[in-house]
């Protein structure tokens, strides 16, 4: 891991030391994709956040909110101290991120399956003002167990919202266990593809990689585009990875919170 | 009462370019006005109401106001948990344009009957609920819906539904409309319940007992001014909804005068839907019947009140 991906993660177990709780797990999959997606792709920054022209993230797996609220704070949205104050009683950040409540955040996710759905919508919008704006929504792997995301995904395609990109943050893991033998999303690629996207895979951990994938978007005129992001639940943190014991956790102990703090420092 | 309010929505399309009309997968030809003059603000979208109200708010959320169309029960029932959060808690100015609420659809089945749509839609925060009685208040609801900040449930009635909502009476919404002064009783009524509680009363009036009709069409925001003014000033009170008597119009009377006049909640009386499906088919006015939300039934509702 480079240093911003060990920065991003330290910010992560500050917040989860500061709440005592949180989605390690589901958080640190899509790290590197949410915080290149800020670096290189989506023109949006604390200056531009209230305005038409901005880009917009859906972040669908609000689950994995830690991820966005450190990219919020590393890029200025929010400050680094708020992280402390993640889960508790009068916080701004709270488990599931809430739109209106922090600047960047655009729509209040933590109910699977809904995410795809506003982004057309948002895609739509873009597309009827004339706006350049683009749409990028990322998913879980176990969220698109929801039958809503296929909906979204056969309207994306039908509308021809080459404007709108769905990441998916292919970890393998869901709350109980591997996405193949909870219910097996193989051959996902396909699937995407058979729903009208033009589908690429990436290593989500992969900065240079993402990176080099944005920039060829959209990847085909009038076509959605899907991005199957190949991540490591818990990455970062050797015995939560690919552990679906820290998919969340509450109640975190002096010694786990130590065994946190000594990945990232 | 749907064709008004969908032609309004065009209508309405016309002088805001911000209007967009959505349908899951309606009859042909509907609104072809609309998508001939406006194709990109005319949405046939399919079978896929989870979908139809996220898509809803993302366009809420740039600046659109969304109506929706479909029939009631996939409406609420289907899309809950999207209208909750989706519509509800960003509190965007979406418009649900519900058809057949109630026991519209009685020849197909309990599947298609909307009986608790309006406990569902009330409990929810932001919500704005509404049932009018014909369409003519249809269309004086219409246009009031194009700058009401929060997301709207609106019931439709059958359809040709016999006008009895008066232009001289001024529609507002959340504000209740007296229909008939009462005097010695009064009917709160919703949607279609009020011509049949006008006609009861008429009957009652004749039996020198004057009940009085309060027409209920904005159940959320409930018309509190108007239990306050009304409710001490009578000795007997029955809300009449096509709705379960659960959750519905009586609830929320009641909910509200446990909470503000206590005192006059054992004057209250519900006449709705029992607490089952229907095991009928028919007609809406047979199930009504079967249900006892009758001119008879109503009449006889009062008939220890002397």
């Amino acid at each position: 891991m480079n240093d911003i991906s060990k920065q991003l993660r330290r910010m992560v177990v500050e917040a989860i030391d500061g709440g005592g709780r949180g989605h390690l797990g589901s958080s640190v999959s899509p790290i590197e994709m949410i915080y290149t997606l800020y670096d290189s792709l989506l023109n949006v920054t604390p200056e531009n956040v209230q305005s038409p022209d901005r880009d917009r993230f859906i972040l669908s797996k609000g689950h994995g909110c830690l991820a966005l609220y450190v990219v919020l704070a590393h890029r200025g949205f929010i400050k680094r101290e708020e992280l402390k104050t993640f889960c508790k009683h009068d916080s701004r950040i709270g488990g599931h991120p809430e739109r209106n409540k922090i600047p960047g955040i655009e729509a209040s996710t933590g109910a699977l399956g809904h995410g795809l759905s506003i982004g057309v919508g948002a895609a739509l919008a873009a597309r009827m003002q004339k706006r350049a704006s683009k749409v990028v929504v990322l998913t879980g792997d176990g969220e698109i167990n929801e039958g809503s995301i296929w909906e979204a995904a056969m309207s994306a395609s039908k509308h021809k919202l080459s404007n709108l990109t769905v990441m998916v943050d292919y970890n393998k893991l869901q709350s109980y266990g591997q996405t193949k033998e909870v219910l097996d999303l193989e051959p996902l690629v396909d699937k995407w593809t058979s729903f009208g996207f033009h589908t690429v895979e990436v290593d989500g951990h992969d900065m240079k990689a993402l990176v080099e994938t944005y920039r060829k978007l959209p990847f085909t005129e009038g076509k959605p585009s899907a991005i199957i992001c190949h991540t490591i639940k818990g990455k970062g943190f050797p015995f939560a990875e690919g552990n679906p014991h820290w998919h969340h956790k509450a109640k975190l102990s002096p010694a786990e919170l130590a065994a946190l703090y000594a990945c990232v420092d | 009462m749907r064709s008004t309010s969908l032609n309004l929505v065009y209508e309405l399309a016309k002088e805001n370019d911000k209007v967009v009309f959505i349908g899951s997968d309606l009859s042909p030809g509907l609104l072809e006005g609309m998508k001939t003059q406006f194709p990109d603000r005319f949405f046939m979208e399919g079978v896929s109401e989870q979908h139809v109200i996220g898509m809803a708010a993302g366009l809420a959320m740039d600046g659109y106001i969304p109506y929706i169309n479909t029939i009631a029960t996939f409406l609420t029932r289907r899309c809950y948990e999207q209208v909750a959060l989706d519509l509800c808690l960003h509190d965007l100015p979406v418009r649900l344009l519900a058809s057949g609420g109630g026991v519209v659809y009685a020849p197909l089945g309990p599947t298609h009957l909307a009986v608790e749509d309006i406990a569902i839609m009330r409990v929810l925060p932001n919500m704005t609920v509404i049932a009018p009685c014909d369409a003519e208040e249809m269309k004086r609801l219409m246009p009031q819906t194009l700058n009401w900040p929060h997301p709207i449930y609106i019931r439709f009635a059958k359809g040709g539904d016999a006008i009895v909502s008066r232009p001289d009476l001024e529609f507002k919404i959340g504000k209740a409309i007296v229909l008939k002064e009462p005097k010695d009783g009064l009917f709160i009524t919703t949607g279609i319940t009020t011509q049949i509680a006008l006609q009861a009363a008429e009957e009652l009036a004749n039996k020198n007992l004057q009940v009085g009709v309060l027409h209920m069409h904005t159940i959320k925001p409930l018309d509190h001014e108007s239990l306050r003014h009304w409710l001490p000033k009578v000795g007997k009170v029955v809300t009449v909804e096509e709705h379960s008597r659960i959750g519905g119009l009586g609830s929320a009377v009641l909910e509200y005068a446990s909470d503000h006049l206590p005192e006059v909640t054992h004057k209250i009386k519900r006449i709705g839907l029992p607490d089952h499906f229907s095991e009928n088919y028919g007609s809406q006015a047979s199930l009504l019947t079967a249900f006892g939300i009758t001119k008879e039934a109503l009449v006889e509702s009062f008939a220890n009140s002397r």
